[in-house]
């Protein structure tokens, strides 16, 4: 059973301007990029469950180069509004350590 | 490089951040002909933008500028600064502008300064929208004449023409309004004629100074020279390096889309970009391709919302704690019920939260049940309402319950640690973007405006 945190080294979340949330998942080396990069466990329905975002809004692209693949999501409401709670979006990445791959 | 290679020092992440002047002396000696930065962002939120004001306080930025614009008189090369003031709005414009005079002053300098303003006003955004000149952007939706009315302020991101157009009229220093990270970074080499690709490319690299080398805390910046076949990048500081990594990974970063970038007059695509070691801390990019599109300067506005006043206390009762999530529903309606009772039909349409900072205030989310309970948890009380008066009402109404309430009822009543007397903190309004749209223009300069402060032809001070 791997985790997300089993099969990558780094990760971490951002804003990619007001209205987005950017997720790079930075895979532990070259066989766990090619399993798990394009893993369905990794589509849309996982940002959905997890922050309720839109699925037809969840962009996925791998990055060969640096055994890394990148995910971004339509924030539920843009940055900085009343129910705000991180406003850089810096932490929403450790919601998905735990998550189960295969 | 041959001797075509246009070198520009980027000297920090954001005017502010902390530029090192050894580091500048670096970037002159080496034979850069330019000096550009940006100052700001919308990652730290609309408040910038709807108030004016910037993020970072006066001093850093004087600082900051006394080593710029000394640097930039010595070596007799530009100095180019976008998005003014952390939002780039008139107000933020200004404030840089008062900083920058200033400074001249006190070190005696005579720049020629020209000040790009790309604040818009509402008639002519809504005539743009009618014309079907404004495009949104997800996840967003047409534009409305009411949003517009919403927004406090309203910028267009500059792309590089209007600094262009500054430099080729004489500007010794160009101070931008709200500009794309890249532009005022690539404006100067595209001036010179150097290859679109490369120009756009390097400064994605550059765009947070040190960010893109091995080690981003040593030293606040990089060297760009960028020539016919592509750019090199190297820090600033003798004491790092970049490598194909470093650079590589940087265009990760705040970005949707890792290998392109839409600009205003273009798109920059790197899916085929080569980097490489050209010796122990620079790198060489090539491959680099800009593809010209319609030209769009993308559109930010924030408003100000409603008002909120803000209490905490910190909890370490155990038996609190094993039971936090139901303690936190029961309080929670409770506080809700007291406001409806005490304030009544005059509260309006008014919100509490409490999050549990320790437990689960960044996602909301509660955790699984057989979660170990927390050794302490700070709750904080947000009221937002309509007035600054009112959300203070609501949190008084909510005081005695908010510091007192039990566990169940048969208990004697708690007193929880409350950090404050008095207790609520009026932490004024909620600011938000409100666009995410681009404006279509025929001409990159028709919704800039250009200022000059020509120091040259002023009076000895």
């Amino acid at each position: 059973m791997a985790t997300i945190k089993d099969v990558c080294s780094h990760l971490r979340s951002k804003n990619a301007g007001p209205f987005w949330v950017t997720i790079d998942f930075f895979f532990r080396d070259r066989d766990a990029f090619a399993k798990y990069s394009e893993s369905p466990k990794l589509g849309p329905a996982l940002f959905e469950r997890i922050y309720g975002a839109d699925p037809s809004l969840v962009k996925s692209y791998p990055v060969d180069s640096l055994n890394m693949v990148k995910i971004s999501y339509a924030r539920t409401s843009a940055q900085g509004g009343e129910v705000e709670r991180d406003m850089h979006a810096g932490q929403q990445y450790v919601r998905l350590l735990d998550i189960e791959l295969d | 490089m041959s001797n075509d290679t246009i070198r520009i020092i980027v000297p920090c992440g954001s005017l502010g951040a902390g530029v090192r002047a050894e580091e500048v002396r670096y970037g002159v000696e080496r034979g850069a002909q330019a000096i550009a930065t940006d100052a700001g962002s919308t990652d730290s939120g609309a408040a910038y933008l709807a108030l004016g004001m910037s993020k970072n306080n006066r001093g850093a930025v004087k600082r900051d500028l006394l080593i710029l614009m000394k640097a930039q008189a010595e070596a007799n090369i530009p100095l180019l600064i976008g998005s003014c003031g952390q939002a780039g709005g008139d107000a933020n414009v200004d404030w840089t502008k008062e900083i920058v005079l200033e400074v001249a002053r006190e070190l005696g300098l005579r720049p020629r300064i020209a000040i790009l303003y790309c604040e818009q006003d509402k008639a002519t955004l809504k005539a743009k929208n009618a014309a079907g000149d404004v495009r949104p952007l997800p996840p967003l939706g047409p534009l409305t004449n009411d949003v517009i009315d919403s927004c406090d302020h309203i910028v267009a991101a500059m792309g590089p023409e209007p600094y262009i157009a500054a430099l080729q009229s004489g500007a010794d220093i160009v101070l931008g309004g709200r500009t794309t990270d890249t532009a005022v970074l690539s404006c100067f080499a595209l001036m010179k004629g150097a290859p679109a690709g490369p120009s756009w490319h390097a400064a994605k690299v550059a765009e947070c100074g040190a960010q893109c080398t091995v080690y981003p805390t040593r030293g606040a910046g990089v060297l760009i020279s960028i020539g016919m076949d592509g750019f090199e990048v190297e820090p600033l500081n003798a004491d790092n390096r970049c490598d194909p990594h470093s650079v590589s990974a940087h265009m990760l970063y705040e970005n949707s889309n890792p290998f392109q970038l839409v600009e205003p007059g273009g798109v920059l695509d790197v899916t085929a970009a080569h980097y490489a070691s050209v010796d122990d801390r620079t790198v060489k990019v090539t491959g680099s391709v800009w593809t010209k599109a319609p030209y769009t300067m993308k559109l930010e506005g924030a408003a100000a919302g409603r008002y909120q006043t803000i209490m905490l206390i910190g909890i370490q009762d155990p038996d609190v704690l094993a039971r936090i999530d139901e303690f936190h529903d029961n309080m929670l309606a409770v506080l809700n019920e007291r406001v409806r009772a005490t304030i009544g039909n005059a509260e309006g349409n008014f919100h509490i939260s409490l999050r549990l900072y320790g437990w689960n205030a960044v996602s909301g989310v509660k955790p699984e049940p057989g979660t170990p309970p927390p050794r302490e948890v700070g709750v904080l009380f947000v009221a937002t309402a309509e007035t600054q008066a009112m959300a203070t009402q609501i949190a008084k109404a909510c005081n005695p319950y908010f510091f007192h309430f039990p566990l169940s009822l048969d208990r004697e009543l708690p007193s929880y640690g409350f950090a404050f007397s008095p207790a609520d903190i009026e932490r004024g309004r909620v600011y938000e973007f409100k666009l995410n749209h681009v404006v279509h223009v025929a001409d990159p300069m028709e919704l800039v405006r250009t200022e000059w402060v020509d120091l040259r032809q002023s009076e000895a001070a």
